[in-house]
């Protein structure tokens, strides 16, 4: 039988800036999973996501989404990914429905076809009434949904979002939420990074847990509560695995791995 | 030293701190060690320019200096040069005080004075505007205090007078804008004010030798013309104090010291309840939402270069702060402007004058315009993630730059192809040249920053920031020798623009992993 085609495949992928922050990485992500990775601060999860999304290059490694190599066809992999940082980037001087159309035109998306999926995701995201406002105003919970509408106006087959919760009000958080769910239902694979471990917990099918550059856990919820060997909460688990983590590096483990 | 907290002297010292760590890093570029280097490069430039102006004021010292009219005359309309600049200086200074957030927010959510807090940041207004005063003219002086004599130090007691008053006008005019124009508008308003004040005597002055005397000749030639000096007020006249103070008038010197301090004094006691009023004003700016006059946008069929081109030809164009900050230095076309027109129809030879200002306006447009479109770029991620060349995104950055600089420039050269097609086709070229090298540093220096940054681009590179003037400087000194048919001499300094662009590309950070 065939090897299936992941939407991420990630092989012994390494980067340093002063010191080593991604050491010989193997992750797959199968396609239309949601897929949560959680990690302590400074422990790589944002550079991982950043070279899956071209914004930084590997020193070593593959990386492959839907098949397709990101180093031997870039723009083709780019055409597939929609990529969402903690920190909206979208420019103060245009409305959302211009930030848009300047988004569907650079994934080359037929501009009828672009308008009316724009137009839906600006109703669906609740930004109707600030569609023609300058996004300078704006709260960081509706920029915040402009850039997901943006992420979502090509159609991705991947996201990928970094802390995309961050600073969001209840009802925002919801909405972006269920929009991921939605996505997923649809055979969108998300990938997410999250500090808070209850939304990992309640939306991802599986998770990895990344520390020091490394993956050091990875399953459902179900095989992360086997691994520690108790029916705990995955609060528990990743303070635990973490915790181990920090007790190999202390012993000289994580130095001969 | 320990002052109590929240007093005057407390924030004067907390200002002074981040003041001098500021320019240090802003000098040394967070590099400690280019310490020694920078004293060095100040001390070797200070006593360049010393000799520069020894060689210039040397005639004028040796004839004998008198208090008579016409040095009154050369010394004011000098001097009023030199606070032109500094009102300008003053207008920016004042109007970030209100501006500019960094812990503005923090300070006025706590319980310290706002009052003492403006009172502090004005006098540092008046004291950066001396400096800048006193940067500028000190060859002179010292060579005055040098040859002529002692009494000339009083110059800088004149120079620190004129600061106050510079700094007292700046905040008055800032208080009345914010009070006409209204909180959102003053800033754009006092960036327009500064500029026109900064640049505005000097073209006038200008523009008045252009009509007199029918060439381009310096600016101070008209203060030492018999007519200009006999159409000023006589000797008696307090217009002359500042000029008799710097010759060494006690009574004069005294008098517009206390002009100064007190209109310095008055002006913060005025204006100084309204400060945490209208700063906290200025904050709500960023919360405001501006609403397009289209409600109903079609989205057109664009390929990517066209999307990215219309972008950053929309962004510019909303952005009348930052377009009048790349479009100010088009104001130094104005002198050129005005000469062509009142020349139009003489020989082609005197359009040679004109030409190395276009070529280094060209220049210092294009860099300020690509630094815009190519570092300046709010949605960075969002632009390396797309499915694009990066070269094809540079390239269309590159060009949208490129149309609003032949769009600036093409008129102008249309002028000149009516008298002379060989000079304006070598302005043209000189100036896509000069504009194409500006384009380039910024290419080779690019760094990903907010737009909002633009004022501090010089941070990121001092090395960008000197080639890209030096380019400028040569290609213009390139272009007059061509034009003037001396292409062999014309080698020297295209030469040198070519070693400036090498240097650049050496001590640039080439091989980035992520293009913009």
């Amino acid at each position: 039988m065939s090897d299936p085609v992941y939407a991420l495949d990630i092989e012994g992928l390494s980067k340093s800036f002063d010191r080593p922050v991604v050491k010989d990485l193997t992750l797959r992500v199968k396609a239309g999973e949601f897929y949560a990775l959680l990690g302590p601060n400074g422990a790589g999860k944002t550079t991982i996501l950043r070279m899956v999304a071209g914004l930084l290059q590997p020193e070593a490694g593959s990386i492959s989404v839907l098949g397709i190599d990101t180093r031997k066809d870039p723009i083709a992999a780019k055409s597939i990914v929609a990529w969402v940082s903690d920190e909206p980037m979208v420019y103060d001087r245009l409305t959302p429905y211009e930030y848009l159309e300047f988004v569907a035109g650079l994934w080359k998306i037929d501009a009828a076809r672009a308008q009316a999926h724009a137009t839906e995701l600006i109703d669906w995201l609740g930004l109707a009434p600030h569609a023609h406002q300058r996004c300078g105003g704006f709260s960081k919970g509706m920029l915040q949904k402009v850039a997901l509408a943006g992420a979502l106006v090509h159609d991705p087959r991947l996201i990928i979002l970094d802390e995309p919760l961050t600073g969001l009000d209840a009802g925002s958080a919801r909405q972006v939420k269920q929009v991921l769910l939605d996505k997923v239902r649809q055979g969108v694979t998300v990938i997410m990074t999250t500090h808070i471990l209850e939304v990992a917990e309640r939306m991802a099918e599986r998770i990895g847990v990344i520390n020091h550059g490394r993956l050091v856990a990875e399953g459902t919820l179900a095989e992360l509560r086997a691994r520690v060997g108790r029916e705990t909460t995955l609060e528990e688990i990743f303070l635990d695995l973490v915790a181990q983590k920090e007790m190999d590096i202390d012993a000289g483990v994580d130095a001969a791995a | 030293m320990m002052f109590a907290p929240a007093t005057m002297p407390w924030f004067a010292l907390h200002e002074w701190r981040l003041m001098w760590r500021d320019g240090v890093a802003m000098m040394t570029g967070g590099y400690p060690a280019r310490r020694i280097g920078l004293i060095a490069f100040i001390v070797v430039v200070a006593i360049a320019l010393h000799l520069m102006a020894n060689a210039i004021m040397g005639p004028w010292i040796a004839n004998g200096i008198v208090p008579d009219k016409p040095t009154l005359v050369l010394i004011t309309g000098s001097g009023f040069l030199f606070w032109t600049v500094m009102l300008s200086q003053a207008l920016e200074s004042v109007t970030r005080a209100y501006y500019a957030r960094s812990d503005l927010d923090l300070i006025l959510s706590s319980p310290a004075s706002s009052r003492t807090l403006f009172a502090v940041r004005t006098g540092i207004t008046a004291l950066t505007t001396l400096l800048l005063a006193c940067l500028l003219a000190s060859p002179v002086v010292d060579v005055l205090v040098i040859r002529d004599g002692v009494h000339w130090l009083m110059a800088y007691a004149v120079l620190a007078a004129l600061s106050a008053l510079a700094t007292a006008i700046a905040v008055l005019i800032t208080v009345t804008l914010f009070r006409i124009a209204g909180t959102k508008r003053t800033r754009l308003i006092a960036q327009i004010i500064a500029a026109i004040i900064g640049a505005g005597f000097v073209i006038g002055i200008q523009a008045v030798a252009i009509l007199h005397f029918g060439n381009m000749s310096s600016r101070f030639a008209l203060f030492g013309d018999p007519q200009f000096v006999a159409s000023m007020p006589d000797l008696t006249s307090l217009v002359w104090a500042p000029a008799k103070a710097a010759l060494g008038d006690w009574p004069s010197l005294l008098g517009i010291l206390a002009l100064g301090i007190g209109a310095l004094t008055g002006t913060i006691a005025f204006a100084s309840s309204g400060y945490g009023r209208h700063a906290i004003a200025a904050a709500g700016i960023g919360q405001q939402r501006v609403s397009q006059r289209t409600t109903t946008v079609n989205f057109r069929p664009r390929s990517q270069k066209q999307q990215l081109r219309i972008k950053e030809w929309k962004l510019l164009a909303r952005d009348p702060w930052l377009l009048s900050q790349t479009l100010m230095q088009m104001l130094y076309l104005v002198p050129p402007a005005l000469y062509l027109w009142i020349s139009y129809g003489q020989s082609a030879g005197t359009y040679v004058v004109v030409i190395p200002v276009l070529v280094m306006a060209a220049g210092q447009l294009s860099g300020g315009l690509s630094w815009l479109a190519i570092s300046g770029e709010d949605a960075h991620d969002l632009v390396v993630t797309a499915p694009v060349d990066p070269a094809a995104v540079l390239q269309a950055k590159i060009e949208a730059v490129a149309t609003v600089v032949a769009i600036v420039f093409t008129p102008i050269i249309v002028l000149m192809l009516l008298a002379s097609i060989d000079l304006a086709a070598k302005t043209a070229v000189f100036a896509a040249i000069s504009s194409g090298s500006a384009t380039a540093i910024q290419l080779w220096f690019r760094v990903p920053m907010r737009r909002a940054m633009f004022r501090r681009r010089q941070v990121a590179s001092r090395a960008s920031t000197i080639s890209e003037a030096l380019s400028s400087i040569f290609w213009a000194g390139t272009a007059v020798l061509a034009a003037g048919d001396q292409y062999l001499i014309a080698i020297l300094p295209g030469t040198l623009a070519v070693v400036t662009l090498l240097v650049a590309w050496g001590l640039s950070p080439r091989g980035r992993p992520v293009a913009v």
